[in-house]
């Protein structure tokens, strides 16, 4: 049954559809093997019964017609799930059942995904190794006591671990692309407006979306196709004609420019991290792709101003968690004191840190200092993009400045664990596709990501290149189980 | 205490010692936008429904839910933009007001600061001095907050989510009012536009119509705006102008007396007739207005604002013209029949059912005289009518052809309200058709001669009093329906 769980999701849809495999086997193999992991802490709610049950009414009535047929799938806990509990990895929504689905999800489960359960999650996915989570740290498989990236840490550990064999995440920041560097695995954040926000937890909603996480390329193509769609409900979405990922998938790049932005290369960046970037410009040499470099002129600016923007949406986005009205209340002599008491025991450290940032930079008298230039800087950033696009077809760059680092090594310097997201988010400040597969290690024999940014709506080009490159790298996780030992 | 000088009718100045002080009035008006559904989610807008029954996810805000804005409520503010003669801005953007409270389920208000909808327009008052301008500075779209009820339980607050997210258009004057008596006329003129073009019903006591007042005073003739303090919240217009009277002699007193005035936000207690202060401008909440990343900024473009122009109907100021123009009808007269738009259409259907011999000048009287008495009276809205604007107009005929007589119409009138009947037939069933056959009134009237010989004598040698003595008894002999002007001809010739 183990070989279950280590198939792709190309490989397993293919079993089922030829009938070699059931979605009860399937749903079986993956419960099983999460009985076995929960020292990963990959799951803060597990919908195992359910799961299993849906399976076997999948196989009584099969319709190997949908694109994921009878497939059971584990999605971050960030998507409202309707009658399953979503917490959003806060104490705040600990209590917190919806009585509706996101829209995202609900693509899924139109075309036959079966939920698993519920994925740990950085705190209101705030935080960059899901060490902020009420729900304790999860586990990189890779390695014991390494962080498996964050905010969809508890999603990169379950597809690393093999307890789910595709995910989806969210990505505000970095939060889908550099957990899937950390654990070797692939993760796309698609442009902006092309998946739903409807039934997201949101952070920070004009940086917010979400994305495929998977094995290989191929299934974030197959994924990204059944998730995205125009959806009237969220007034950001973008009605823009989508490809069939997965059938116009593609390994012939020859002649697509690739920019190579001299920006990226920051100060104090580690030999081995430069070393592994240019191995990957071989790499899409070798595919047949064109180099140039590109320059980006506004980089450095990108984290200062994601770190006013992020904050900003938030600690408006966040004010609705009052005790009010669902989740947590601490009771209290009067409403202010209500207040106080709920949104201080409801709300880790990391996510008052933010909601005090965001507060502070749109006070009158900051307001136009810190909120309005950081609005101005983004376009700037916006611009570079536009710019260099007319020279490129997308930019390869590394996903983070550094493999996945110890349980604890950051938590206590939110700055160093902030500069992990350096590669990562500009391209939600410009709002575009951006990849992160794996093409390597380093020196702890820990995986390494490359990190591709495309055109706004060309996830088939950033997808195309990823595909071509992942066959010339060749890349392999070696997970041990060890947890299981 | 109060020396209130009246030079005409509608000024209104405060004097004390040898200062002669005007007053500076600014309005905020809150009207709810008729429409079935919210600003930004389907439930219902519909008043008087159960707590917490009209409430969707959105409104609740509940987690990852979004707003959707209503098209319709956008259509009602550009109408409402273009009633007021405003300018329609084709971009404007919808920002966050954030604070706390319990009925504001989001944690903010979702409104519009920097580019609202509508912009600078203005509207006309008539006063008894004449008309008067009043600039509106804008028009923007915002949601309403739920409702705490305090008095309910003695140990918590409830909290009513229905109005949650109701649209509201703001109203901004510009400080051009001077009078409460010009507030007065402010808030019933744009009260009617908007009844005009049905963007708002202007239901005060449901809450539809709301307004904060911005109060200064300042002595007549300086330019400069003194210190204002603003009144939130007032529902209805006499406790707009309770509040503004004891606002600006409050401030008289305190600039009589060496003192500042602290620029603050206060409340009208409608019990005790007075202000008080809610939180000084120290204290002032900050909302940390930002533009909501959930929404993109809203365009609309010129075909779709020509499009609303299109459908906007005639608007009270133009109707009045036209009534004036085309009817005759005096401009007092007819300020009074444009003023609600019920009214206006109430006299144009009586107008028209009159058909080609009509009197306007009865149809004027008769409605604004005994049937506004008796709206009066039942305390109804002309819209309720019991006497239909057909029947009305069938009475109005009958008086002009001389079928009854002004004074049998009124006694008609009386039996015509007890279910809109017809007065025709009333006329006809009681037999109250005007005698206007001459050989039958000159048959009556020889008969009243012969029995007042004497006094006829008395009449030919000169006591012409005694000709009113002999119309009142024909009218009595003929039971009130002899036609008086034959009655008037017919004794004149026989005497």
């Amino acid at each position: 049954m183990s070989e279950i769980t280590s198939l792709t999701l190309y490989e397993l849809i293919k079993n089922i559809k030829e009938k070699k495999i059931s979605s009860n086997e399937a749903a079986k193999s993956f419960v099983d093997r999460a009985e076995k992991s929960k020292k990963i802490n990959a799951y803060v709610t597990e919908n195992f019964e359910n799961c299993l049950k849906l399976s076997k009414e999948f196989d009584d009535k099969p319709n190997f017609d949908l694109k994921l047929p009878g497939i059971p799938i584990a999605v971050k806990d960030l998507f409202c799930t309707n009658e399953v509990r979503t917490t959003a990895g806060s104490n705040i929504l600990n209590n917190f059942v919806p009585t509706y689905e996101s829209t995202v999800t609900q693509n899924i489960w139109n075309e036959g995904g079966i939920l698993l359960g519920k994925l740990n999650c950085d705190e209101f996915a705030m935080g960059s190794s899901n060490e902020t989570s009420f729900f304790g740290n999860v586990q990189n498989p890779i390695a014991e006591d390494l962080v498996p990236g964050g905010s969809s840490g508890g999603s990169s550990a379950a597809l690393a671990a093999n307890l789910t064999p595709v995910t989806i995440g969210t990505d505000t920041g970095g939060s889908i692309r550099q957990p899937a560097s950390f654990t070797g695995t692939v993760g796309l954040k698609p442009t902006y407006g092309s998946c739903s926000r409807y039934g997201i937890v949101a952070f920070a909603s004009s940086l917010d979306q979400a994305g495929p996480m998977s094995k290989d390329v191929k299934d974030s193509s197959i994924l990204l196709e059944v998730i995205s769609s125009f959806d009237k409900k969220d007034s950001t979405s973008i009605d823009f004609k989508r490809n069939n990922y997965s059938s116009e998938l593609t390994r012939n790049i020859k002649g697509l420019k690739i920019g190579i932005p001299k920006e990226y290369r920051v100060d104090g960046m580690p030999d081995e991290i430069e070393k592994f970037w240019k191995k990957g410009i071989e790499y899409a040499k070798d595919c047949g792709a064109e180099i140039i470099d590109i320059s980006l002129p506004h980089t450095s600016y990108a984290l200062p101003t994601y770190y006013i923007v992020a904050p900003a949406e938030a600690s408006s986005n966040l004010a609705r968690y009052d005790g009010v009205k669902y989740g947590l209340r601490s009771s209290g002599k009067n409403l202010i004191d209500m207040y106080e008491k709920t949104r201080s025991e409801g709300f880790g450290e990391e996510v008052k840190r933010r909601v005090m940032i965001g507060t502070y930079v749109l006070s009158s008298g900051y307001y136009d200092a810190y909120y309005l230039k950081a609005q101005k800087v983004r376009q700037l950033i916006k611009q570079d993009f536009d710019q260099a696009y007319n020279k490129v077809d997308a930019i390869l760059t590394p996903s983070t400045p550094s493999s996945a680092f110890k349980i604890g090594e950051k938590s206590n310097d939110p700055v160093s664990m902030y500069l992990n997201d350096i590669f990562t988010v500009p391209v939600n400040l410009a709002g575009l596709p951006g990849i992160s597969i794996p093409a390597g290690v380093d020196k702890n024999n820990y995986p390494l990501g490359l990190q591709i940014i495309g055109k706004p709506f060309d996830e088939q080009t950033v997808l195309n290149i990823a595909y071509s490159m992942e066959e010339k790298i060749n890349y392999k996780n070696n997970i041990t189980d060890w947890w299981m030992k | 205490m109060d020396e209130i000088m009246s030079k005409n009718n509608s000024e209104y100045l405060i004097e004390r010692n040898d200062n002669v002080y005007e007053v500076v009035i600014g309005l905020e008006v809150h009207a709810q936008v008729t429409s079935n559904s919210k600003l930004f989610s389907s439930s219902s807008t519909k008043f008087g429904a159960e707590p917490n029954t009209q409430v969707s996810l959105v409104d609740a805000a509940f987690p990852g839910m979004l707003p959707v804005i209503n098209e319709f409520c956008v259509r009602q503010a550009i109408k409402t933009g273009i009633g007021l003669k405003a300018k329609i801005n084709n971009k404007s953007v919808f920002d966050r007001k954030n604070y706390f409270y319990a009925d504001l389920p989001q944690g903010y208000q979702i409104s519009q600061y920097k580019y609202p909808i509508v912009g600078e327009g203005n509207v006309i008052l008539d006063m008894p001095e004449g008309q008067k301008q009043v600039g509106i500075e804008r028009l923007h779209l915002e949601q309403d907050a739920g409702k705490s009820i305090h008095d309910i339980d003695p140990s918590n607050t409830l909290v009513d989510l229905n109005r949650s997210g109701v649209a509201l258009m703001e109203i901004v004057s510009k400080p051009d009012l001077r009078s409460p008596d010009e507030v007065n006329a402010y808030i019933k003129k744009l009260r009617s536009i908007m009844r005009y073009l049905g963007t708002c019903d202007g239901n005060m006591q449901e809450g539809s119509l709301r307004a904060d007042v911005n109060v200064s005073v300042r002595i007549k003739g300086s330019t400069d705006l003194g210190t204002r303090c603003e009144i939130k919240n007032v529902n209805s217009i006499k406790f707009m102008q309770m509040a503004i009277i004891y606002e600006a002699n409050r401030q008289v007193d305190l600039i009589e007396e060496g003192q500042e005035i602290d620029q603050e936000t206060r409340l009208f207690d409608t019990k005790k007739n007075e202000t008080r202060s809610m939180r000084s401008k120290e204290d002032a909440h900050d909302y940390r207005y930002f533009p909501d990343p959930d929404l993109l900024p809203l365009e609309v473009t010129d075909e779709f604002i020509d499009k609303l122009k299109s459908e906007i109907p005639e608007l009270p100021d133009d109707k009045k013209k036209r009534f004036i123009d085309e009817f005759k009808v005096s401009p007092y007269d007819a300020t009074i029949l444009v003023s609600d738009i019920d009214t206006a259409k109430y006299f144009e259907e009586v107008v028209a059912k009159m058909g080609k011999n009509r009197d306007m000048k009865l149809a004027v009287n008769w409605i604004t005289g005994e049937l506004f008495a008796v709206l009066n009276e039942k305390n109804i809205e002309i819209a309720q009518s019991p006497i239909s604007a057909k029947n009305l107009a069938k009475l109005i005929n009958l008086i002009k052809n001389g079928t009854i007589s002004g004074k049998i119409a009124k006694t008609i009138f009386e039996l015509m309200l007890d279910g809109d009947i017809d007065p025709q037939i009333i006329v006809e069933e009681k037999g109250l058709k005007q005698e206007s056959d001459p050989k039958a009134l000159e048959a009556l009237i020889d008969k009243i001669i012969n029995d007042n010989r004497e006094k006829a004598i008395e009449y030919k040698q000169g006591k012409e009093k005694l000709f009113g003595f002999f119309v009142g008894q024909a009218m009595k002999a003929s039971g009130g329906k002899a036609n008086p002007q034959l009655i008037n001809e017919i004794l004149k010739k026989k005497l």
